[in-house]
């Protein structure tokens, strides 16, 4: 070790050099310090774009399905039915709709399956041989359905012959994207070797094309047809939990703020009920599921998969993020306002309603609009409270069966045929994450927009 | 308006006035009294079931137990299968050490670069970007740790002659970690920014770096904030459900290593509770018990990191 403290021109040319290599080293330690830091924003900027674009690149096909366009002839050969009823004089009511309801019922015992085959064959080549139960395999299994439904709406079709566009079946849709490897043997194909034949002809010719997939948003969930599954059930089950959210969580949830920032004297009861709030935030929302299944459901006897026990759940979850961001935006307030409406005779409750909440007003709807963001997407205690079962139907009030948007993403990921319910839960990733990027804008834009004017 | 004398008017008007005032204060406390009924039924129904699940099994049996296989409910036998909690928590606790092991350096990282390197126009930018990755929901990210991150693991492992399996404590660590990046790097750049600018200046006035400055005086004095920071994002990774449903692999098994499929307490909740409408049996009260040791873990973790970042605020103060 050179000594330090030394006098003379070579000691103070050592100690120079010291600090000199000192300095170098510490450069280079800053250096890599800041790069360190550049590589942990890359890594979580990274994230976020991988996320974005792996949702995106599996999502982005599914909103095209493959779509068949068919002529389909009511062939009366086929369809042997009686016409429809007409009334005739002096026939009740019951009986008119007695004798419908049985019409219907007719045409509902109708082999509609030999309509769709006819009109397969019609676009058939001639030279190809299929059977029909293999040709069956190519519209999905909802085909019937429509081409029925349309005949009970319009029963003049008898005999003619009207265009539809039918989805094909999930597999063909795989098939017809390339999702599944052209070149696996035929026992590992799902679809026999002539219903892939004729499919690329198909294609080739315009009868099957790839269509905008309307169904992914107004059709309910299926498993028979899984091609026609939508989101259109989940969708209104998810609005009415937000709405049960927005009618008791942003009342509740601003009272007990102004309560506890404007009106509770500072005792041990305010201060239990601030620690409990804040205790409340960072509960696992699985745990409010729990008590959801054992208050809501086992002990009130709500019923089960129902929105409103869903959005009950969901608002015991938002209210402290409410109560929270309420009382953050009451304290910025300033005290001037407030002493200025109690000097002038307003009671307490005027100076708090009149005065003080309309200027929190913008931060109070931004934090609404970011908690509902938050129960939009939250799914664990949905699964607790029986809102994972399978609804076919679109939920007509908050008491009826429904599920979720996130939930049918989970269901939807958990389906066997893998191949085309990726794409599917991606495109329901996208509908939700589109949802919640609607929201949080709205929050922005009005958050900006009121507080200029403010 | 009614006639009466000036002062009769006075009363009248001023004691309809004190009764909407009494109202609205009842009105009002009654409806901060939810938050507080939120947490009682919380607390009753968590221990009330856990109660009852207690009388099925024994809590020395479910708190030390080492195998957990739940036997689906049977009413003629008394065998309800066993309820050891072990597996499920040393499974919590691996996943919720990978997500810290992801989260800390990078969300410490991107904070301090963030907070005191970064120019004021690339934070505005690159901040609500990174927070985008908290408003995802997990079952987006659970989506993602299945079909991509697992997949993607087991390959890179494969190359390196590593045996890691697509669904694992490692896929859903790695994905919760991402997933609370931007909870530590939010909550270190407030406690960053409360270190008083006067430290920062000493430091440099005796011609530290930059580095040196932020290693030496800012981390140790911003140290108790950022632990309580970690406490909490430790909370919320043992309380996930989602990510673990779909990437942990459900297989309750003590294990070494994290590169197996394994179960959390989480998932194990929502296995033993979806489906059931009774809660008669161990099968589904066992969700109760469970429960019950999650708030308990995260709660304590809470009121601990509330109370050290509470200290660090008054120690500058």
């Amino acid at each position: 070790m050179t000594d330090l403290l030394g006098t003379g021109r070579k000691a103070a040319n050592e100690r120079t050099q010291l600090v000199r290599a000192g300095l170098r080293r510490r450069h280079r330690n800053e250096q890599a310090f800041r790069i360190l830091g550049i590589v942990a924003i890359c890594c979580a900027l990274g994230f976020v774009a991988l996320l974005f674009t792996d949702v995106l690149r599996k999502g982005i096909p599914a909103f095209h399905q493959a779509t068949l366009h068919l002529d389909v002839t009511y062939d009366p050969t086929l369809l042997n039915v009686d016409p429809v009823p007409e009334r005739t004089a002096g026939q009740s009511d019951a009986d008119f709709n007695a004798a419908r309801l049985a019409w219907q019922r007719s045409v509902a015992m109708l082999n509609w399956n030999k309509v769709v085959e006819a009109a397969l064959r019609t676009v058939t080549p001639a030279g190809l041989e299929i059977d029909s139960r293999q040709l069956l395999t190519i519209p999905e299994t909802n085909a019937r359905h429509v081409i029925r439904e349309a005949f009970v709406a319009n029963p003049n079709l008898l005999g003619r012959t009207r265009s539809f566009d039918l989805l094909a079946s999930a597999n063909v849709d795989n098939w017809v994207k390339g999702n599944i490897d052209r070149e696996l043997g035929d026992a590992q194909q799902q679809m026999p070797a002539q219903a892939r034949a004729l499919v690329d002809g198909w294609v080739a010719d315009g009868t099957i094309t790839q269509d905008f997939a309307w169904g992914l948003f107004t059709n309910v969930d299926s498993r028979a047809a899984p091609a026609s599954a939508g989101l259109a059930g989940a969708f209104m089950g998810s609005l009415y939990m937000m709405l049960v959210v927005i009618v008791l969580a942003v009342p509740i949830g601003v009272a007990s703020a102004i309560y506890l920032e404007e009106f509770a004297p500072k005792s041990r009861l305010t201060d239990l009920i601030e620690v409990n709030i804040n205790n409340l935030a960072a509960v696992p929302s699985i745990v409010f599921g729990l008590l959801g299944a054992a208050v809501f459901i086992n002990f009130f006897h709500l019923p089960r998969s129902a929105p409103l026990v869903g959005g009950l759940v969901l608002t015991l979850m938002t209210l402290p993020t409410i109560i929270i961001a309420t009382r953050a935006a009451l304290q910025g307030v300033s005290p001037a306002l407030r002493q200025a409406a109690l000097g002038l005779g307003a009671s307490k409750t005027q100076m708090v309603f009149h005065h003080v909440l309309p200027v929190t007003f913008p931060s109070i709807l931004t934090a609404t609009i970011i908690g509902v963001a938050q129960a939009l997407g939250e799914t664990a205690p949905l699964l607790l409270i029986g809102m994972n079962a399978f609804v076919a139907s679109v939920p007509g009030s908050i008491v009826d069966q429904a599920t979720a948007l996130p939930v049918q993403i989970f269901l939807w990921q958990g389906n066997e045929n893998r191949n085309f319910f990726e794409a599917r839960t991606s495109a329901a990733i996208m509908v939700l994450l589109g949802l919640m990027i609607l929201l949080n804008a709205v929050a922005i834009f009005l958050r900006t927009r009121l507080e200029r004017r403010a | 308006m009614r006639s009466g004398s000036p002062e009769q008017n006075y009363h009248r008007f001023y004691s309809a006035r004190n009764d909407v005032e009494i109202a609205v204060n009842a009105l009002l406390m009654f409806c901060s009294a939810v938050a507080i009924l939120t947490t009682v039924g919380i607390v009753l129904s968590l221990v009330f079931e856990a109660i009852r699940f207690f009388s099925f099994i024994n809590p020395a049996d479910f708190f030390f137990g080492t195998v957990w296989s739940p036997k689906f409910s049977s009413t003629t036998t008394n065998d309800h299968g066993q309820y050891g909690l072990l597996p499920l928590l040393t499974g919590t606790l691996w996943v919720a050490t990978i997500a810290s092991l992801v989260a800390v350096p990078i969300g410490l990282m991107t904070a301090i670069y963030l907070s005191q390197y970064a120019p004021r126009n690339v934070r505005a930018v690159i901040k609500p970007i990174i927070e985008i990755l908290a408003g995802i929901p997990t079952i987006v990210y659970g989506f993602f740790a299945l079909v991509t991150v697992g997949p993607f693991l087991k390959g890179a492992g494969a190359l390196v002659g590593l045996d890691i399996s697509a669904t694992s404590a490692l896929t859903a660590g790695l994905v919760m970690g991402v997933m609370i990046i931007p909870f530590i790097s939010s909550l270190s750049d407030d406690i960053l920014n409360q270190v008083p600018l006067a430290m920062r200046d000493g430091s440099y006035g005796l011609g530290a770096t930059q580095s040196e400055t932020i290693r030496k005086v800012l981390l140790p004095s911003a140290l108790p904030g950022i632990v309580g920071a970690f406490l909490l994002a430790v909370s919320r990774a043992i309380g996930e459900t989602m990510i673990v449903v779909l990437a942990a692999g459900n297989s309750p098994v003590l294990r070494g290593t994290p590169l197996e499929p394994i179960s959390t307490i989480t998932v194990s909740i929502v296995n033993q509770l979806t489906g059931d409408t009774d809660f008669t049996g161990p099968q589904s009260l066992v969700a109760f018990a469970l429960g019950l040791t999650l708030f308990i873990m995260t709660l304590l973790l809470n009121i601990a990191a509330l109370y050290i970042v509470r200290r660090f605020r008054e120690q500058y103060e």
